[in-house]
């Protein structure tokens, strides 16, 4: 049986992970969903909505932070009690621990960044975007257990309106999986105007090369009328508020337009703004990823490009 | 402190990299370089060294002979020694079978830490450290943007999908540090004349007592089963600018209606 690890955060299932349990319970045979958690009974009920035919349980105070190793225990404990042969994950910081340490708990074949999973006569068939999506690869697993990772919003969820049968477990923890403690969990508050509302995003990466540079940003947008949007890189050096952060871990975009200056573009940026219309790249590595999927790229320097550009916006507009 | 750095040699970013049709696997034979997402995992150990004022920074590495070069590299930079293994039974390795080698040096070392790159750079994939650190029965921090180490303990600030974490661990551990974390020096020309006389081991897998049916393709839990073109996009429009590029972009934002 296909089993999906269902996420949860501050009480609600995670629409990534419910999006991959869709997609498994496509597929044809009953699919279970798990939930890791501590108070965490009452999610469990609710993933029968979404498609689970079962949902197995493990609450747990050493579940409560969310950590990767104890999941690993729970989850190796959940192959070799119950009839559970693949288990599928919405890639996210957590779920990415999750899943490579149970590879090599278990020996187990992990495929990751897939965009889809087919199933020909039982044998599951990934399908893996590589070399900057130049290629998609048809990936297998060769072992008794399967493991997959698949990007963010590949899938929406589908509400099914199910009841799942709902299973306990009761995992142990071996002595490692239990050293690492969660000390604080600092939740960004929203701050500003939100970018995922707007129209038009300018967003700045590692290549405009100070923090100061954001103003170039900051003036293009204002003339566009739109926000501004930062990368992972650059929140985490500090330069740009964490509420502005597009990619994998921050804000997934859908603007009309959006303007990415000094941004290399590798793929957990993409994954949070290729929903966008259009997309206009200026960096000076002609060889940054972003080209691969901008309709407009331009190689050159964002210092002499940018104001210019913003005052033939101001002229013309 | 012993500190063991994992790195890896991958193509380098000025190649057009492939994938080869017949072993369906990356064409590894073009110019190669440290991964760049390793730069930063040696940076940090070697702050830490020079915090402390005493220790060692073992590098560790699997890959082909040419994959000195890049361990070459992060010596000049200041690692103090090198392990490579290098062995035709290891190629074509998937995460559990590379995690495998990696593990049976680190646990032959013994370092009090392990740091690890945020991503490989030719796969894309965040996921051997804590395939390591399983097989370690070590606690491991990922994604680490800021690192703390006192009285045997290390404490990792990282960001997640909701905000910022901050996570203790007691060492021996495993960590894998964000590109955010700091801003890798480069090798000094005394770095990199040095580099060469520093110890370069290079290990096979008998040495590590390791069965050649766990390893490489053997030892691999999944496959490559075909390479399909991908589904076909707008055609894209990439341009040098010779002073005229802002003009352009209005131009292009003006025919779109998005001026």
């Amino acid at each position: 049986m296909i089993a999906v690890f269902l996420e949860h955060h501050e009480g609600e299932l995670q629409k990534g992970a419910l999006g991959v349990l869709a997609k498994a319970a496509q597929l044809g045979d009953e699919v279970a969903g798990v939930v890791l958690g501590s108070g965490v009974k009452d999610l469990a009920a609710r993933a029968g909505r979404f498609g689970a035919a079962k949902v197995f349980v493990a609450d747990d105070p050493a579940l409560e932070a969310p950590l990767p190793q104890p999941r690993v225990d729970a989850l190796a404990q959940l192959v070799h009690e119950q009839d559970v042969d693949t288990i599928l994950f919405a890639v996210s910081v957590l779920s990415a621990d999750v899943a490579a340490g149970l590879a090599a708990r278990l020996d187990a074949g992990l495929n990751w960044d897939l965009v889809d999973l087919a199933s020909d006569n039982g044998n599951l068939v990934g399908k893996r975007p590589a070399l900057e999506d130049t290629v998609y690869v048809d990936v297998g697993w060769t072992g008794e257990t399967r493991l997959a990772m698949f990007r963010p919003g590949t899938f929406d969820p589908v509400e099914t309106g199910g009841e799942a049968e709902v299973i306990d477990l009761s995992p142990q923890f071996v002595d490692f999986s239990t050293q690492a403690t969660m000390l604080e969990q600092a939740h960004a508050e929203s701050e500003g105007p939100s970018i995922e509302d707007a129209d038009v995003i300018v967003a700045g990466g590692r290549g405009l090369g100070s923090p100061e540079n954001f103003s170039l940003v900051e003036a293009l947008a204002k003339a566009l009328g739109g926000a501004v949007a930062a990368t992972r890189a650059v929140v985490d050096a500090g330069w740009y508020p964490y509420a502005t952060q597009v990619g994998q871990t921050g804000k997934t975009v859908s603007p009309k337009l959006y303007i990415a200056c000094g941004i290399s573009g590798a793929i957990q940026h993409k994954v949070g703004m290729q929903g966008s219309g259009v997309v206009i790249a200026i960096n000076k590595d002609p060889n940054a990823p972003i080209f691969e999927y901008a309709d407009l790229g331009v190689v050159g320097d964002l210092n002499e490009i940018v104001p210019k550009l913003t005052q033939l916006v101001e002229q013309r507009k | 402190m012993k500190i063991a750095v994992c790195v890896k040699h991958v193509p380098d970013a000025t190649v057009t990299k492939r994938i080869d049709p017949g072993t369906k696997r990356l064409d590894r034979s073009g110019e190669g370089a440290l991964n760049p997402f390793d730069t930063q995992a040696v940076e940090e150990a070697l702050r830490i060294k020079e915090r402390d004022g005493d220790g060692e920074v073992v590098l560790v590495s699997m890959g082909p002979e040419r994959a000195l070069d890049s361990l070459r590299k992060a010596l000049a930079m200041g690692a103090d020694r090198a392990i490579l293994v290098s062995d035709e039974q290891v190629a074509g390795s998937d995460l559990v079978a590379t995690s495998r080698v990696l593990a049976a040096v680190l646990e032959r070392e013994g370092a009090d830490l392990v740091v690890f790159g945020q991503q490989g750079g030719d796969s894309d994939g965040a996921v051997l450290g804590a395939a390591v650190a399983d097989r370690l029965r070590r606690p491991i921090i990922s994604q680490v943007a800021e690192l703390e180490i006192a009285g045997g303990k290390l404490k990792g600030k990282r960001q997640t999908e909701f905000g910022y974490d901050v996570i203790e661990a007691p060492l021996p551990a495993v960590v894998a540090v964000s590109d955010a974390i700091n801003e890798p020096r480069y090798p000094s020309l005394k770095g990199i004349m040095g580099a060469k006389k520093k110890p370069q081991e290079t290990l096979s897998v008998g040495d590590l007592g390791l069965e050649a049916g766990n390893l490489g393709e053997a030892g691999s839990r999944t496959s490559v089963l075909a390479l399909n073109d991908p589904p076909a996009r707008g055609d894209a429009l990439k341009i040098e600018d010779d002073g005229s590029a802002a003009e352009k972009i209005a131009d292009f934002l003006a025919e779109r209606k998005l001026l």
